[in-house]
């Protein structure tokens, strides 16, 4: 089902929480809200679904108007960060429990609500823990018991608020790629929230930027680490080093291979990955050294230093896979020549 | 060889000084003083009063209760608190409800407020409803002109014991509903269900052990009360005497027997109330 959001807006007293924000979500997508702490995408998501009223706007839901709608009213599914499960009941009885408050008209009989609760335990694979309580659970575990518990009323969209915040790294991971794969399986439109750019990139089909309560780019995760359409995105999504385009600076990133054009803006932004890093010839002038390096599992980060003649200097970050660092056979302090493969360019 | 699997030495289990533990003389002196001021001030004088109240054997105790002015008095404090524990549980859940759901000015004032019977000497909880529906206070002329008594009354006594018990309940469930947030109430409107249906499957059985513990403090003072119901009840025999009342009426006429009596089903009802205090403490305990 399609989400609109038209022109909604947020104050909590003088904050904007949210300001004039306009976003449209085509059936069937997982999309990530990202965006550092408090640029309103947890209070997005929460007005979206009806836990939270905006001061001006209209939310649509399948193109039907449910701004007045309360949240029981509105058919959507909501995860909480920190799960929000009954702690009185068994795990068999929070999956069921949105079965069981319908009008009677509505409310399937108990068998068939139990077939439909066992179907989504074993949909989460959890089915063998039906009748614990949540307090004997994981965390994990008890994400996943809640989304069950969220899908079993069959909602139009399915809303999470940052799922996987409270959990290990390593459950995080393993749940990141089990979430996107019940998406697939069952394509009810997703919204997630997020502050971890690589878990909106690793498991989001459309990821949306939000900073300060304004939308900064929506689009594919690969659209927007390619392409982004400012520098807070490009210095929010993945690494960057940032260079302040002063006539120092000018002339060497010349000879790094950047030709430097003013009209396309004053600041560079260079992806780690975007360097070129080799042994500088004895005759070379390239005043960079290397001064550090770390290993990130594939790939190691390189830390190079150039000197600034008033006696600062700009540290960068290269990247390269680990055999082609090996090759090099660099050492701290030896100076390296730099070939920067592509640059992002801002106004500052 | 058996002696070499033996172990070297069996040290006593006291022997040993943990790092952790404070000399011995200290926790020697803090638990003997501990216990001999219990003894001293909670079961000499229970003790007492059982002792005083069977002073006359078994059948003059139960002559005291059952002549009709202690009848009289076992009623009234039943039916004070019969109606304002009910009243009081309500008013707490809606308080409670309403400081930890909602944003609304005045919210701390009436948080502070709340707080109030506890702080204001019961006496003058009593006073005020003097002032208030006494023959010379602002509601005195207008309530005899319609021939309703207030002061001297049971219904006096009712709104006192109503002032100083209420807040047991909010008391309770304040801090525990801060604390457990509502995300579950959230989680259970999302999922359909309407407000109704989420305070009673959700919200009520979270909350029930706090509730009942609330329930059975505000219990315990409405039937213990005596400062503020003592202001407005006028001490007529058999008619405004509470429990409470009729031990002092009976002890000041030198009925010891009757007053002890009266003491010791008081002295039960504390000895209940903390039993089952306990055992509500241990739920609470067990749930979070």
């Amino acid at each position: 089902m399609s989400i609109l959001i038209e022109n909604i807006s947020k104050h909590f007293g003088q904050f904007a929480a949210l300001d004039h924000i306009n976003l449209e979500i085509p059936d069937g997508e997982l999309v990530a809200l990202l965006g550092p702490s408090g640029c309103g995408k947890t209070t997005l998501l929460r007005i979206i679904a009806g836990l939270e009223s905006a001061d001006e706007g209209r939310i649509f839901l399948s193109g039907e108007d449910k701004t007045g709608h309360h949240v029981s009213r509105r058919g959507i599914g909501f995860v909480f960060q920190h799960y929000a499960l009954f702690r009185h009941m068994t795990v068999f009885d929070n999956v069921a429990f949105g079965l069981r408050v319908k009008d009677k008209k509505e409310r399937p009989s108990e068998t068939d609500i139990a077939k439909k609760v066992h179907n989504l335990l074993e949909l989460v694979q959890l089915d063998w823990l039906h009748d614990r309580f949540p307090d004997q659970l994981s965390g994990g575990q008890r994400q996943r018991i809640a989304l069950a518990r969220a899908l079993a009323v069959e909602p139009s969209v399915l809303l999470l608020d940052e799922p996987f915040g409270a959990l290990d790294a390593s459950v995080r991971k393993d749940l990141r790629q089990w979430l996107r794969n019940l998406h697939k399986e069952l394509h009810v439109t997703s919204i997630f929230v997020t502050h971890d750019q690589e878990e909106a990139m690793e498991v989001a089909s459309q990821v949306v930027v939000l900073n300060k309560g304004h939308i900064e780019q929506q689009g594919a995760p690969a659209d927007i680490y390619d392409h982004p359409a400012n520098a807070f995105v490009s210095k929010f999504i993945g690494q960057t080093n940032v260079l302040n385009l002063n006539e120092d600076n000018v002339i060497w990133l010349k000879t790094a291979g950047i030709a430097v054009d003013d009209s396309k803006g004053n600041v560079a932004h260079i992806r780690p990955h975007d360097i070129d890093v080799k042994k500088a010839d004895a005759d070379s002038d390239s005043p960079v050294t290397l001064k550090d390096w770390q290993h990130l599992g594939s790939l190691i980060r390189v830390e190079l230093y150039r000197p600034q003649d008033n006696g600062s200097g700009t540290y960068l970050f290269a990247e390269m896979p680990n055999e082609r660092f090996k090759l090099l056979q660099l050492n701290r302090g030896d100076r390296v020549a730099l070939h920067i493969k592509h640059a992002h360019w801002f106004n500052s | 060889m058996n002696a070499l699997v033996q172990p070297v030495k069996q040290f006593k289990k006291e022997q040993i000084q943990h790092a952790t533990d404070d000399p011995r003389w200290v926790r020697y002196t803090l638990i003997s003083v501990s216990l001999s001021f219990i003894l001293l001030f909670l079961f000499l004088p229970l003790g007492l009063v059982i002792s005083k109240a069977f002073a006359s054997g078994w059948q003059a105790y139960w002559d005291a209760l059952s002549e009709p002015d202690a009848q009289a008095a076992i009623r009234l404090t039943v039916l004070a608190a019969f109606i304002t524990v009910p009243l009081n549980t309500i008013f707490g859940l809606a308080s409670a409800w309403a400081i930890t759901r909602f944003e609304f000015p005045g919210k701390s004032l009436l948080t502070t407020l709340i707080d109030l019977p506890f702080s204001v000497s019961p006496v003058i909880s009593g006073v005020i409803f003097v002032l208030l529906f006494g023959a010379q206070g602002w509601f005195g002329e207008w309530l005899i002109a319609h021939d309703i008594k207030v002061i001297f009354a049971v219904p006096g006594i009712v709104l006192a014991t109503l002032f100083v018990t209420f807040p047991f309940v909010a008391r309770e469930l304040i801090p525990l509903m801060q604390e457990m947030g509502s995300e579950e109430e959230e989680a259970a409107l999302s999922l359909g269900a309407s407000g109704w249906t989420t305070f009673i499957k959700v919200s009520l059985p979270n909350i029930k052990w706090a509730l009942l513990y609330g329930v059975l403090l505000c219990n315990a003072r409405a039937m213990g009360e005596f400062g503020a119901v003592s202001v407005v009840s006028g001490h007529i025999r058999g008619i405004t005497n509470t429990l409470p009342l009729h031990v002092e009426t009976s002890y000041n006429e030198y009925n010891s027997v009757a007053a002890f009596a009266g003491a010791s089903i008081l002295a039960g009802l504390a000895i209940v109330t903390l039993v089952l205090k306990s055992f509500l403490e241990w739920k609470q305990g067990r749930r979070l």
